[in-house]
């Protein structure tokens, strides 16, 4: 009793973690005057404090990654030969360099002290960080120390990689970036000097007397417009002719046709009629161009939008040949193959159980985290997650034909490129392109043809006109009205794979949720304890046990004691898939399923809620009733979207909340239960059968072939680092209650192109008016392409702005 | 008129220059990570504050 004193007091101000800034729970863990709130971050901070690596806590207040939660790998498999050598970028058998991929790097700190990796370990001759990126570039020698050396060495600070066998593609990325920028470079270079050469003659300055000096000047832009011309455009033609080949006129073609038109009516005006040209509006135009694809591009380097089954399972297996244990690459397992599946390790294929005591976590499949218990012989699927002892199981199915993976055999996942390709075709810029293109080149025709008797001026109007109509400004507002609207919804934690994915969204008519952990909550659930009134100190015996266990119904049942709790316990004993034994003060504490409390009750499985017994002193008290909460915000979210959208909600778990969910969803909208993943991208492909667009909104493996198939597919992430099923845009729970704005908000930037294109086409034919009188002269034109393109960009960015913060989203 | 001739020129090379540093820059990753450097110029070096403990140590036992 005096101990629980002590401890009351204690509590009283509240304690936060030296390493992670955590709350500190009852129980002070505490060296050198620095307290911690579990053993995990104690540890970290001592091994940082053996090699002086303090500063760690200087620069960034508790920067350090809680460890509660930590589960100790074992990373033998890292020792394989073959897998090593996907994992590593370059070696010459002394010095070996590798990327890594660290999700929980978030601050200066972590900056600090990834770089300061070979204090740690002085093999490790030197690692350097892109902290946007999230990883870290590690070289060492490879004679004195592994590469599972330096993978412990990261995991026991906290920063546990990402192991990821296909890393290639980011390469190529990375190269068409740096060509980006090299394009502008050159663009931006030969714009400024061909406008500073071009000036005598904005300024009608009189050179009479000096006629070589302009033939110089007009020479010298020649020579400076070719890199523009075939280097820093060369995508546009490209692009153009590759939309011409599939007989489509995308909007690269009038782009490209004004380029080209540009280009060469300016050579002949200097060449044969001593003219200045247009050269300084092309490498504008263009220098614009790049900028915009610029602006574009932006990406969410940290966030993965395309992952297949492979990114969930570990890259290795334990297996056991002729009682001899070995660890090879999950992509050589085959049928029969005996398995070691460990505790907190996932089964990578379809499997029967063979040895142990399975308890089997599908929270990821399924999003339902209560482990379920399997006897020896039944079948294991792949996905799921043992807890507790390790298990031996023989495989049945190839990883690829698993009962989950074989979602991904589905035709959804093999049109990946042509999806992408039809949602480019498919943007407004390209639709209102073929239009405008056919217009511009008649009015071009009709234009030469009022002057034909004059072919001089014939050749100048029908040219003057291709020119003056090139659409730049259409061209740029989508990226920079797009590209705003990406960055806005970024700013509120909804992360878009790339900006066409907007046109698609304001276009979606229909919106499908998936229940378990999409519009319920993953780690908060309410808890109710029905049965006799618990008194405070049975609370507290309660709250001490609970907390000793990391299963997830522990946790929520501690959270919802409002207790103090006492540090010793006599006897501890949890069963996994059972319950906890537990004896505190000589009180005998149960916890656990109904035949765990009751050995002679029969298992009787209720179906609508998660139920935990208690018994104390071997008399039942009652039951904790856990259920899922509802995120906040959805019944507004809902109602809102009722109006103007057609919504379903797919679940895989049972009617339990059926009459719940009709609160929230009202009588017209269908709502559906116990829907495998197939069938769940069966719904999708019949509503889009009957001319949908559909939105899913899902969050689990378990919705990978919705997402997949749907026209926008977004996953709902606790935490944005972790692993989401392939899709087209990331969103940030708690920014679910924003959805209908997001939505809303996608239609306004898609009016916001149109207005800017109708602001462009009055530009276009105040210059068409020059045009057909044949009196675009160079300075006109300088004045005329750079202020409608500058108005374009100019207005989508502002509106944008305006329009977001009137809806409260910046 | 010759002058305005040799100063262009002058002028483009001095622009020139300045194009290919950039593109050097871009070549060596310098537009790569437009963050972590402005972090990691804020990190003290290890050997001054090494020194400067030694010398507040010095000077406290003094």
């Amino acid at each position: 009793m005096e101990q629980l004193e002590v401890l009351e007091r204690k509590t009283e101000t509240k304690l936060y973690c030296f390493h992670c800034g955590d709350e500190c729970p009852d129980e002070i863990i505490h060296i050198d005057e620095k307290i911690f709130c579990c053993n995990g971050c104690k540890t970290v901070y001592e091994i940082l404090n053996n090699s002086n690596l303090c500063n760690y806590y200087s620069i960034d207040n508790n920067p350090g990654i809680t460890r509660k939660h930590h589960i100790k790998r074992n990373y033998d498999f890292l020792n394989d030969n073959d897998l090593k050598l996907k994992l590593i970028d370059f070696s010459n058998g002394k010095r070996t360099q590798l990327t890594f991929d660290i999700p929980q790097m978030h601050c200066s700190s972590c900056i600090w002290i990834l770089e300061n990796l070979y204090k740690l370990n002085p093999r490790i001759i030197s690692s350097k960080v892109n902290f946007l990126q999230k990883k870290i570039f590690i070289s060492y020698q490879e004679e004195k120390t592994s590469l599972k050396d330096i993978v412990e060495l990261l995991d026991s600070i906290g920063y546990e990689p990402r192991l990821n066998l296909d890393n290639h593609k980011e390469e190529k990325n990375k190269n068409e970036y740096r060509n980006l920028y090299y394009k502008i470079g050159i663009a931006g270079f030969c714009f400024g000097n061909i406008m500073l050469l071009s000036f005598p003659e904005y300024l009608s300055i009189d050179v009479a007397g000096h006629e070589e000096l302009k033939r110089i000047f007009a020479y010298l832009n020649i020579i400076l417009s070719l890199p523009v011309f075939f280097y820093s455009a060369n995508n546009y033609f490209i692009s153009a002719w590759k939309g011409l080949k599939k007989k489509f006129i995308n909007i690269d073609v009038p782009i490209a046709l004004g380029i080209a038109v540009l280009f060469v009516r300016s050579i002949v005006e200097i060449v044969f009629m001593h003219g200045a040209g247009y050269l300084d509006s092309l490498s504008g135009l263009v220098f614009f161009l790049l900028i915009g694809k610029l602006f574009q591009n932006k990406t969410y380097e940290t966030l993965n939008f395309e992952r297949n089954y492979k990114s969930y399972f570990p890259i290795a297996v334990t297996i056991q040949e002729n009682k001899i244990e070995t660890t090879i690459p999950v992509e050589k397992l085959q049928i029969g193959d005996r398995l070691i599946i460990r505790n907190n390790e996932l089964i990578p294929a379809d499997s029967i159980l063979i040895k142990g005591n399975a308890n089997i976590d599908y929270g990821f499949v399924t999003g339902e985290s209560v482990p379920i218990n399997r006897v020896n012989g039944e079948i294991v699927y792949a996905g799921g997650k043992q807890i507790g002892s390790a298990i031996e199981v023989e495989t049945i199915k190839d990883v690829s034909q698993s009962y989950l993976t074989q979602l991904w055999n589905n035709k959804a996942f093999r049109k990946d490129q042509e999806h992408e390709q039809e949602s480019r075709i498919m943007s407004f810029a390209n639709t209102v392109s073929k239009y405008f293109t056919i217009t511009i080149l008649a009015l071009a025709v009709i234009a030469a043809l009022i002057w034909h008797n004059n072919s001089t001026l014939a050749f100048n109007a029908f040219t003057a006109v291709l020119i003056v109509a090139c659409p730049c400004a259409l061209a740029l507002s989508t990226p920079f009205a797009l590209g705003n609207t990406l960055r806005i919804f970024g700013k509120n934690k909804f992360y878009l794979k790339n900006t066409f994915i907007i046109e698609k969204l304001a276009a979606v008519n229909s919106i499908v949720f998936d229940k378990t952990g999409t519009i319920t909550e993953n780690n908060s659930s309410s808890v109710e304890f029905i049965g006799e009134k618990l008194n405070d100190d049975e609370k507290t015996f309660i709250k001490s046990v609970v907390r000793n266990s990391t299963h997830s119904l522990s946790t929520a049942i501690f959270d919802s004691i409002d207790s103090k709790v006492i540090k010793i316990i006599d006897v501890f004993d949890e069963q996994p898939g059972k319950g906890i034994y537990a004896v505190i003060n000589g009180n005998e504490i149960k916890l656990g399923s109904r035949i765990f409390i009751n050995e002679n009750h029969e298992q009787e499985e209720d179906e609508f809620s998660t139920k935990v017994f208690l018994s104390i002193n071997r008399k039942v008290k009652g039951y904790f009733n856990i259920t899922n909460m509802y995120r906040n915000g959805l019944r507004e979210t809902i109602s809102e979207l009722e109006h103007n959208y057609e919504l379903a909600l797919l679940s895989g778990d049972n009617e339990g909340e059926k009459e719940k969910l009709r609160k929230f969803f009202g009588t017209d909208n269908e709502l559906h239960f116990r829907q495998s993943p197939q069938d769940k991208l069966d719904f999708i492909l019949r509503l889009q059968g009957n001319g949908k667009k559909v939105l899913m909104i899902g969050d689990g493996l378990n919705d990978a072939g919705a997402l997949k198939q749907s026209d926008v597919g977004i996953s709902v992430s606790d935490n944005t680092n972790n692993f989401s099923p392939a899709c087209d845009g990331i969103m940030d729970s708690k920014s679910f209650y924003r959805l209908k704005d997001f939505i809303r908000f996608s239609n306004s930037s898609m009016k916001i192109i149109f207005s800017s294109f109708v602001l462009s086409l009055i530009y276009n034919l105040i210059g068409l008016g020059f045009a057909f009188t044949g009196m675009l002269s160079p300075l006109i034109a300088a004045i005329l392409m750079p202020v409608s393109s500058i108005t374009a960009v100019v207005f989508t960015t502002v509106s944008t702005n305006i329009l977001a913060k009137r809806r409260g989203l910046i | 008129m010759s002058v305005i001739v040799v100063l262009i020129g002058a002028s483009l090379l001095v622009a020139t220059g300045f194009l290919i540093a950039y593109l050097w820059a871009v070549k060596h990753g310098q537009y790569d990570d437009k963050y972590t450097p402005s972090v990691r110029i804020l990190f003290e070096e290890e050997k001054k504050s090494e020194n400067r403990n030694q010398k507040s140590e010095i000077n406290s036992k003094e």
